[in-house]
């Protein structure tokens, strides 16, 4: 890892919060929805893995957006034009600092990780995927990470493989490295698991497979509000992120791709943007990024998404780590503690989330009954069906936390599963 | 405000442990599967005619405490029912649980089934009330694929 290059923003600046310390209540008053109460009582947010809350700064970069600066963008001559096309590249370019990529070029702004999939799905996977091939994701991913494999593979008579795990929800990487085959065409698995927690071995996963001679997608929804990445570190060669988990709007996400690779690539959708010429008899494309950038694009989620970067920026990304990391610890202790209580998903390496089931309760009913106390959390398969059939649950329910959460908060859901306890005594 | 004691009665809690009619017929004359794919519900209604009533019905599946009391309780009220009465339930059934029944006229005429009304102060959970009717539906009309609440 010591041979990668430094870039001028890998050297940290020491940040204003961390002069004085991570401040959670300093930081809650940052984001205006916590300030209300849910169903009268103080709203405990913890359905972060589905989405985060917003901070001030992010909404009002977009009003701001809206107000001073909105034009179409890379074809007007106007002085709006111009603003808002350097609002966008800007964001490009904060949002290449935050994934510490080599060039601009490398980030695709897309709708969402389930679009950035997708993307690599039908671009790099159709023209690299044929019959008898095969596609190497893993047991705990999301359906986002399943589907657009499934129909690739389908359309090309390919074989979609699955990674096995353990009972603890980690993956087994000497059953993994069994099934890179020479029919290998790439790897796609999540960074961090939405319905376990788990956080994937990544630099030893790219190792493998890059000895393989396959190339890697990595599905970051859930890492980026959470970890300090660093692609070039990873040696990823695609990483896919939402906005809207990562403190931005909704509508918005990144697909980072290795610049070598995006240039060999074919266009994702047809449209404005995307091209440097159009006949009727041909079409030159854009340049990478704009070639995968076809219409006109989500100018103020790209300008919202640098808010929230530039907020998380300010906090420091270690800190967040750091500070979720001690919350989870705490959770962890707490709610495993309860009789009748148990975890899915237990995993050495874990962030964010706490995914638990009861005795004799099903996890839809604990989500109402905490509801009624202002807490919110998710309850289901989480988009993650197969999972689920792999723990030979139904359904879990699931605490995720965020960078506002505190241990009071933990606190309280531990009082409403004992109030769940009490109502289905 | 509402409050959950609404929701979660004695008489729901009671059927959501101890379930009545759980169990698979063994000659069916007519079956069909429902499914919640938003919290992973699953239920199979199995019904034995005799002619246009349900001499004997059962259902079997997962799912959670409101779901599981409605089959449940669903079943105890429909034994001996003609399709046509067994309709007429579903439909007051749906009024008390969708918070659209006229007056408490509706409630009376569901008997036991009335403690759902609850259901009515958390619209979210009213998937999950109406999942077995639905499936008791399908099975009734004889329709081969899962129903499905989405």
């Amino acid at each position: 890892m010591s041979s990668v290059a430094k870039l001028p923003w890998d050297t940290k600046k020491p940040t204003l919060h961390e002069a004085a310390g991570f401040d959670v209540e300093r930081v809650r008053a940052d984001f205006p929805i916590l300030q209300q109460k849910a169903h009268g009582h103080k709203l405990v947010y913890l359905d972060n893995a589905a989405t985060s809350q917003k901070p001030k700064a992010m909404i009002d970069a977009i009003v701001h957006y809206y107000e001073h600066e909105n034009a179409n963008i890379h074809r007007g001559v106007h002085y709006l034009s111009e603003i808002a096309t350097e609002e966008y590249e800007n964001a490009r370019k904060v949002v290449q600092e935050f994934l510490h990529a080599a060039h601009p070029s490398e980030i695709i702004f897309v709708r969402s990780t389930t679009e950035a999939i997708n993307l690599v799905a039908q671009t790099y996977g159709r023209t690299h995927v044929g019959a008898g091939d095969e596609v190497l994701i893993t047991a705990m991913e999301h359906h986002s990470n399943i589907v657009p494999w499934q129909l690739l593979c389908e359309e090309k008579g390919a074989k979609l493989q699955i990674a096995p795990i353990n009972d603890k929800g980690e993956l087994l990487l000497d059953e993994f490295e069994k099934l890179l085959r020479p029919g290998t065409k790439i790897v796609s698995l999540g960074h961090l698991s939405n319905a376990l927690g788990t956080i994937n071995p990544l630099a030893q996963i790219v190792r493998l497979a890059h000895a393989h001679g396959v190339p890697v997608l990595v599905d970051g929804a859930q890492a980026a509000p959470r970890l300090p990445l660093n692609v070039r570190e990873l040696d990823c060669d695609f990483y896919a992120f939402s906005g809207h988990k990562a403190y931005g709007p909704t509508g918005i996400g990144i697909l980072y791709g290795k610049l070598a690779l995006l240039e060999k690539m074919p266009p994702y959708q047809g449209g404005g943007d995307m091209i440097s010429s159009v006949t009727f008899e041909k079409t030159l494309y854009n340049k990478v990024p704009h070639k995968f950038e076809a219409g006109t694009p989500d100018m103020s989620g790209a300008v919202g998404l640098r808010a929230a970067i530039e907020y998380l920026n300010g906090l420091g990304m270690e800190n967040i780590e750091k500070h979720e990391h001690e919350l989870l610890a705490y959770a962890t202790g707490k709610v495993s503690a309860i009789p009748g209580v148990r975890l899915i998903g237990t995993a050495k390496e874990k962030a964010g989330v706490l995914s638990f089931v009861m005795d004799g309760v099903h996890p839809h009913d604990i989500g109402t009954i905490l509801d009624q106390d202002g807490i919110a959390i998710r309850t289901g398969h989480h988009c993650a069906q197969p999972l689920m059939d792999r723990f030979g649950v139904d359904a879990t329910a699931r605490a995720s936390f965020g960078l506002y959460n505190t241990k009071e908060e933990i606190d309280a859901l531990v009082q409403g599963i004992q109030k769940v306890q009490e109502v289905f005594a | 405000m509402p409050d959950l004691r609404d929701l979660y009665q004695e008489l729901i809690l009671e059927h959501s442990k101890a379930p009545r009619n759980y169990r698979e017929l063994t000659t069916p004359d007519r079956k069909a599967e429902g499914y919640n794919p938003l919290c992973g519900d699953r239920f199979t209604v199995y019904l034995k005619m005799q002619g246009d009533s349900i001499q004997d019905i059962g259902f079997q599946g997962s799912g959670c405490a409101i779901s599981k009391a409605s089959a449940s309780m669903m079943t105890q009220t429909l034994k001996g029912k003609t399709q046509t009465e067994a309709q007429e339930f579903f439909e007051r059934f749906h009024k008390v649980v969708t918070g659209q029944a006229a007056s408490t006229n509706g409630h009376q005429e569901l008997g036991k089934l009335a403690v759902f009304s609850g259901v009515s102060e958390f619209p979210m959970r009213v998937k999950c009330a109406t999942l077995a009717w639905h499936t008791l539906q399908a099975a009734l009309e004889g329709k081969q694929d899962a129903v499905s609440t989405e």
